[in-house]
């Protein structure tokens, strides 16, 4: 037996361990996500009606409910992928910096999402109107 | 942890530090490719088609696309790797799902990467 750690359940969680296991959850979230864009170009292949079809889906509630979580995940994995990276330098590990690049992890994901999803209504409307002077002419 | 007679589970096959490589070299290159990816899309979403096929026929799109996939499935195996690794203890169980998600990673990468192609030059 290789020794484990402590009960996790006995700590308070800090902004490190969160955000630490937010990273794998996120990560394992996008591996889902990934089936999801391989199943869109594989649509894709098969011709309009199957894409139109998987498209269809990822346009009802619960398809942006997902969009919208994995378009965070996303961010957040790789806004937090990059502060690993700088970790595996050598760089940024003393607590304080730790906890501020952590925020800024935070803060940078979700403010990218917001915007990100700022652009989808906006565009979404914009098409519409696109296509209904279409329609017209 | 019950110890099986195969040198599997006894200790280092001097493969850790590929590992470990594999994952941060995949992971600079998505970096780049996802981002791209994703403003890629954001101009595609809500028109119709056509409009992806066009895209995917430019060759800097295809090879583009190519690339995200094998990146992103290979990325996606090593982390997955290290979640059964650490969750699932009996050798029993361990590795045959680490072989199925393996095997299954490499069926779709391969299957969307032919996708690809086959849209990109149809």
């Amino acid at each position: 037996m290789r020794p484990l750690s402590p009960h996790l359940q006995i700590y308070r969680p800090q902004i490190t361990s969160v955000l630490s296991i937010l990273h794998r959850i996120t990560g394992f979230a996008l591996a889902i996500g990934l089936l999801l864009l391989a199943g869109l170009i594989i649509s894709a292949a098969f011709g309009e009606q199957s894409f139109d079809l998987v498209r269809g889906q990822l346009s009802t509630w619960y398809g942006y409910i997902l969009l919208m979580g994995w378009s965070w995940a996303f961010y957040y994995h790789l806004c937090n992928g990059i502060r690993h990276l700088f970790w595996d330098m050598g760089k940024g590990f003393e607590l304080s910096t730790v906890a501020t690049s952590g925020w800024a992890v935070v803060l940078a994901s979700l403010t990218m999402t917001v915007v990100t999803w700022v652009y989808v209504v906006q565009r979404s409307s914009i098409v519409q109107e696109l296509l209904r002077n279409a329609n017209v002419q | 942890m019950p110890m099986s007679s195969s040198p599997r589970d006894l200790g280092s096959a001097k493969s850790g530090s590929h590992h470990w490589l594999a994952q941060r070299v995949s992971a600079l290159a998505l970096i780049v490719l996802s981002l791209w990816l994703v403003a890629n899309l954001l101009g595609l979403v809500f028109t119709p088609f056509g409009n992806y096929v066009f895209w995917l026929k430019q060759p800097i799109n295809a090879v583009g696309l190519i690339l995200f996939f094998a990146a992103s499935f290979y990325h996606s195996v090593l982390g997955l790797q290290t979640i059964i690794e650490d969750y699932i203890h009996r050798p029993c169980v361990r590795w045959p799902v680490l072989w199925l998600v393996q095997g299954l990673s490499l069926l779709l990468a391969v299957g969307s990467i032919y996708a690809v192609i086959y849209v990109a030059l149809k």
